[in-house]
């Protein structure tokens, strides 16, 4: 079956991959543009390892089809650094611990970021529900609300 | 599999008029599942949110018209909308995760059909009607009557939903959505129930609605609740004969989330606290839309 | 935190570093077993039973051949037949699992498996490939396969561990037993006995990503896989069994394993992508879908348990008979051993009787998750021991302090404890806020314990030291959860170098000495004293060399702080980095092996206390507050030891409250996905605090016991007693969903 061009802004520049219309999103990165940070850990929108940001908006890239970012602007965890600096989710990811095995991790910093982006200062619930859409199965989630919670102190300057 | 985002409403009919084994998806939330499991395998895969009226939010005085593609998260971010319809707001906002939210839809969450859609008991106590366009333009039914049974509407093949009519909340009215699940997050209902009052200047309830979801095969209405409401206030008998009413309505099924007396049981609990819930919000809307 | 044991003056050990491989991990780096590509590579699919029990007639594989972009379709007649090769009978269960041959005995059993140019021509052949079936009639249950008459898996299993042997074939594959004193004495001196009966439901370890294998052969015979699991070496010797080939022919390299808690020490993919690259003569990649891991990999056994134990009046418990059966799934092999041994071992008991049966049955396999077999066996206990100190009035922690197996106890299983750190851990519940803090309307407090051997097994180190002296500490023991970093902290305190001149690696199975899986948490234990070993040759060799520089006795020369020093100060200190400088004037590369069977095991104990909130109208459960101690000996890395004791009580909480495989009637698993296999999501859950307690391990240089399994085994308990003290009803089965809470809710009312 012909495949369909696709262009799109990812990671800030701009990308031009080949892809099956019914093809996931998830699976266009990771087998076409070659970035394999966002991870399929179900398939149907329940794990959130392969989450993303389309247009500033965070989503499961396995539930959308390759052609839908057409034109559209994509940020994956290889994009979260700024010139080789961390971004202070990753930083405190790290320093807090909030991670063991690292596979759901991509999907919880965009998740994190795509929360501190609309709400610099959640509560500790809030953050509890704006994650829930990513499993984790190591930490029991303590460390990483932790960590979300220290990234947001610091940037919010505090 | 052919992807294709018609940019209009007359586009998008006369594609599905000429391809007779087209998918049409918002979100894909509920249909990329279905596809993986080879529930379905379309042969061509049309894409609603190019369309402009199908991603869009507006009101006027008489009605709030909002695109039946468009993000449920949109809705709930909304604070002009969610102040008025917290209740549909709410359960709009409990499809999924936040990734999910920015995909899910009133239109997706509809036409997939689940008796457990978690939008539809909401939408249904508050009157919402859907407008349908077809190949001979558009037709209005209510929300109610656009599910037959599971996975099944009662629209045609070449037919879609473009966008929800909600009349505007009266005064003193309030609306309120609970559902059991249990988590806290990411399941689907196993039972749900929706609730909407207007009071009476004393107080008193003067119109009520009461939808279950995830009881039935379809989302049901429970007019005995609704009859035992009217004229009273939210007492104990009341309430005691709203949860009875809950329970004798519901007509579910055993299966992996939820057995029939659970659901019987626990669908008058929440029915009950819905209408609390929908009479406080009623209390503190005594004027203004 | 409650540490028992001062810290005598380490200045890595026990300190919170950012761990070696954390960097990669947070920036999208890091290759997990699905990540990697390879010119050339193909996608593999693999076709798996839709019964659950079947004969398999004929498998027509000549459409899927013929279809474009496929490669390769083999089934199990491309793998040599170990049975008729006299092969022992757990390799020829291993091959069998991998594929089936003549039989399938679960839903999701491979049948063939194919591989394509693509992931969409790989899915398509798969669906093409042609198995005629003669369903047979399964058993799904311990209860179903232990009935007269019920279908057979295997036709010639005679029960193993009873005298005379039976002479019919049965699905109980072996019994075990363990007893000690006079039970019918113990209960007559009881002033209290309760007996219940418990079942649980397998559950899945949860691991996020997919299984994953990618394999590249030569056509020398001779092959490269890459694939995530706890033990490459592992999968290399099982890969080698079912393929019949030498495991030397093998090189297995480990990508970065997405979680495992047990369920990655087996094989499935690998001899299959090796098998398909040789047909093939492509590389080849396999990647299981979500519902296949749930189909087709090992949960862990469902069971039925009975519990009589008694107590006199002062709380010391006389008496406990218990009686356990676990599913195995389709070949024998459940963890029921363990659960025998571990069931009363928190407990000093006279008498008892322990007895238990290994059961197949058409389910999948079951594979090892985190204490395997002990969490249902203490989800039983504790909750009869909850239901024995209510009869008698007596503090849940002050019943177990009576009767806490302490140095000198003969455990239940055999052997005497040497030092432990059980009563450690009651007192560090006990001295918690937590113990006392208000509880709410239809709120109630749970206590559970819970023990772990912990294991040792083989492990080997190679430490290498740079030429400017840093070191590079290389391992063969897959990192799931921060061992680099305990290595790293190790070899920092050994050399006397900073933290982060080290880099800690796992290497593939040609560039490192042997090592057993990562799991039984021995990987810090005993890859940990092999990394020690080796740090202390390295040691010894940088003394040997200081020494011939300043051309002095040996034994004159000492290692502090990194550095060579002469025991009178009459030479200027040599530090590593000087040393490695000129290694090549002092005899060579600086660099050592070293490999060990590890005897230190220290057995691990950890007590939990949970507070919950049940709302009465719905029978939903909330945690609303939870604390956990654990004896972790010695505390290496406490991020990651209070990240295995917060993930072993979340896994916990969710085996108690959700998660349950559910079959049809025709054995077919129907909540095959996130969706409907419910593990808990951050919102159900508050913070999980920690105690570690550390009570030294005494054959362990640093005193590691082991930290990644014990902390599962408390909390079914702990909830079911939190539950029982807010609503006063005593759940006995798992999952305590909602449905069964409201079920047993409406009978007390009734």
């Amino acid at each position: 079956m012909a495949r369909t061009h696709i262009t799109a802004v990812v990671n800030g520049d701009e990308t031009e991959f080949l892809a099956e219309d019914g093809t996931s999103l998830l699976n266009a990165l990771r087998d076409e543009v070659g970035l394999t940070g966002a991870k399929e850990g179900c398939g149907t929108g329940d794990c959130g390892a392969c989450s993303v940001m389309i247009d500033e908006k965070v989503t499961t890239s396995c539930l959308v089809f390759a052609p839908e970012v057409e034109g559209a602007t994509i940020l994956t965890v290889e994009g979260l650094a700024d010139s080789g600096e961390l971004h202070p989710l990753q930083q405190c990811f790290l320093e807090g611990a909030a991670l063991q095995c690292g596979i759901c991790t991509p999907g919880f910093l965009i998740a994190a970021k795509a929360l501190l982006d609309k709400n610099p200062d959640p509560t500790e619930t809030e953050i509890r529900y704006a994650l829930a859409g990513n499993l984790c199965r190591c930490t029991g989630y303590d460390k990483i609300v932790r960590a979300v919670q220290e990234a947001a102190r610091e940037m919010r300057g505090q | 599999m052919k992807y294709i985002a018609p940019s209009s409403v007359e586009e998008a009919t006369s594609l599905l008029s000429t391809s007779p084994s087209a998918q049409v998806f918002a979100g894909a939330t509920d249909v990329v599942p279905q596809l993986r499991a080879g529930r379905s395998a379309p042969e061509v895969l049309v894409d609603l949110k190019k369309i402009e009226e199908l991603v869009s939010m507006a009101k006027d005085d008489d009605k709030w018209t909002v695109g039946a593609a468009t993000p449920t998260a949109n809705l709930t971010e909304d604070e002009a909308f969610s102040g008025e319809f917290p209740g549909l707001s709410e359960a709009a906002g409990l499809i999924g995760s936040d990734q999910i939210q920015n995909r899910s839809s009133l239109g997706g969450n509809l036409c997939n059909g689940s008796p457990a859609a978690d939008s539809v008991p909401a939408m249904v106590v508050n009157g919402a009607r859907a407008v349908i366009a077809g190949p001979n333009g558009t037709r209005v039914l209510d929300v109610a009557e656009v599910v037959t049974g599971p996975g099944q509407t009662s629209l045609e093949a070449d037919e879609f939903i473009v966008e929800f009519e909600i009349d505007r909340m009266p005064a003193r009215s309030g609306d309120a959505y609970l559902r059991m699940i249990p988590r806290t997050e990411m399941d689907i209902a196993v039972v749900g129930a929706g609730a909407r009052v207007t009071l009476a200047e004393d107080g008193s309830i003067e119109e009520a609605v009461v939808a279950l979801g995830a009881v039935a095969p379809t989302v049901v209405r429970v007019p005995d609740a609704e009859a035992a409401l009217v004229g009273n206030t939210a007492d104990d008998e009341t309430l005691s004969a709203v949860a009875e009413a809950a329970s004798g309505v519901c007509n579910p099924i055993d299966d992996k989330r939820g057995t029939v007396a659970y659901r019987k049981q626990v669908a008058g609990v929440l029915a009950k606290r819905a209408v609390l819930i929908a009479i406080e919000r009623a209390e503190q809307r005594n004027g203004s839309k | 935190m409650a540490i028992t044991e001062e810290n005598p003056g380490y200045k890595w050990v026990g300190t919170r570093p950012i761990r070696p491989d954390g960097l990669e991990k947070v920036t999208g780096k890091a290759q997990f077993g699905a990540d990697l590509m390879l010119p050339g590579m193909l996608f593999g699919k693999v076709v798996r039973s839709p019964h659950a029990h079947a004969r398999i007639v004929s498998i027509d594989t000549t459409a899927a051949e013929a279809m474009v972009g496929v490669k390769a379709v083999i089934t199990g007649s491309d793998f040599p037949d170990l049975a008729a090769n006299g092969a022992h009978a757990s390799d020829i269960d291993v091959a069998n699992n991998a594929i089936a041959r003549e039989k399938v005995l679960y839903e999701g059993h491979v049948v063939a498996a194919v591989a394509a140019t693509t992931r969409e021509q790989a899915e398509a052949a798969a669906k093409a490939v042609e198995v005629t079936y003669e369903i047979l009639p399964h058993v799904l249950t311990v209860d179903e396969a232990m009935a007269e008459g019920a279908p057979l898996l295997h036709e010639g299993m005679i029960t193993k561990g009873v005298d005379p042997a039976p002479e019919e074939p049965s699905n109980v594959a072996s019994k075990i037993l363990h007893e000690r004193g006079d039970l019918e004495q113990g209960f007559g001196e009881a002033d209290v006995v309760v007996e219940r009966e418990f079942t649980t439901k397998p559950v899945h370890q949860g691991y996020i990503e997919p299984h994953a294998a990618v394999a590249d052969a030569n056509t020398d015979g001779r092959a490269h896989i890459w694939c995530s699991s706890q033990g490459h070496f592992q999968m290399r010797a099982y890969s080698a069994t079912v393929l019949g080939v030498s495991p030397g022919t093998l090189k297995v390299t480990a990508a970065e394993i997405g979680g495992g808690f047990g369920g990655k020490t087996v094989i499935y993919l690998e001899p299959l992508a090796v098998r398909l690259s040789q047909r093939a003569g492509r590389p080849v990649k396999l990647v299981m879908d979500r519902d296949e891991v749930f189909r087709a990999t090992g949960p862990t056994s469902g069971t039925r348990i009975r519990v009589k134990m008694g107590v006199s009046n002062d709380g010391k418990i006389t008496a406990a008979e218990v009686w356990m059966a676990y599913e195995a799934g389709a070949y024998s092999g459940s963890p029921v051993g363990a659960a025998g041994m571990t069931a009363i071992a928190c407990y000093d008991i006279p008498n008892f009787v322990v007895e238990g049966y290994d059961v197949v049955c058409n389910k999948p396999r079951v594979a090892a998750y985190r204490a395997p077999g002990a969490p249902m066996a203490a989800f039983a206990v504790e909750s009869v021991l909850d239901d024995l100190a209510r009869d008698i009035g007596m503090d849940p922690i002050d019943i177990r302090l009576a009767n806490a197996a302490v140095e000198g106890t003969q455990a239940s299983y055999g052997p005497k404890f040497p030092r432990i750190g059980f009563v450690e851990t009651l007192e560090a519940i006990k001295d918690h806020p937590n113990y006392t803090a208000d509880l709410g309307p239809n709120q109630g407090r749970g206590v559970a314990a819970g023990f772990w051997f912990n294991a040792g097994m083989m492990s080997s180190a190679t430490v290498h030291i740079n030429e400017n002296g840093t070191a590079t500490v290389v391992t063969g023991s897959p990192d799931i959860g921060g061992s680099r970093q305990s290595m790293a902290l190790m070899a920092a305190e050994e050399l006397g170098i900073p933290y982060e001149s080290i880099k800690a690696v796992v290497a593939d199975t040609e560039t490192v000495g042997f090592n057993d899986v990562t799991g039984g948490s021995r990987v810090t234990l005993a890859t940990g004293a092999a990394v020690v070993d080796a740090c202390r040759l390295i040691v010894e060799d940088l003394r040997a060399r200081a020494a011939k520089t300043w051309d002095v006795e040996v034994d004159q020369v000492e290692w502090v702080d990194g550095q060579a020093q002469h025991v009178d100060g009459s030479q200027p200190p040599l530090s590593l980095s000087d040393l490695a400088a000129k290694s090549g004037r002092t005899g060579g590369p600086i660099s050592a092996n070293a490999s060990l069977n590890s005897r230190g095991v220290g057995a691990g104990f950890s007590t939990q206390l949970c507070d919950v909130e049940v709302d009465p109208e719905t029978g939903v459960t909330r945690v609303v507050r939870y604390l956990t101690a654990q004896d972790a000996g010695r505390a290496i890395s406490p991020d990651y030891v209070e990240g295995q004791m917060q993930g072993g009580v979340v896994q916990g909480i969710g085996w108690a409250l959700n998660e349950e495989y559910i079959h049809d009637q025709d054995g077919v698993m129907e909540n095959p996905s996130f969706l409907d296999y419910r593990i808990p999501v951050a919102s159900d859950l508050p913070m999980i605090d920690c105690a570690i307690v550390e009570v030294p391990n005494p054959a362990h240089p640093y005193g590691v016991r082991g930290v990644g399994e014990v902390g599962i085994v408390p909390p079914m308990a702990a909830v079911g007693n939190a539950i029982n003290d807010a609503i006063d009803v005593r759940m006995t089965d798992l999952p305590m969903s909602p449905v069964r809470i409201l079920e047993a809710l409406t009978e007390q009312r009734d």
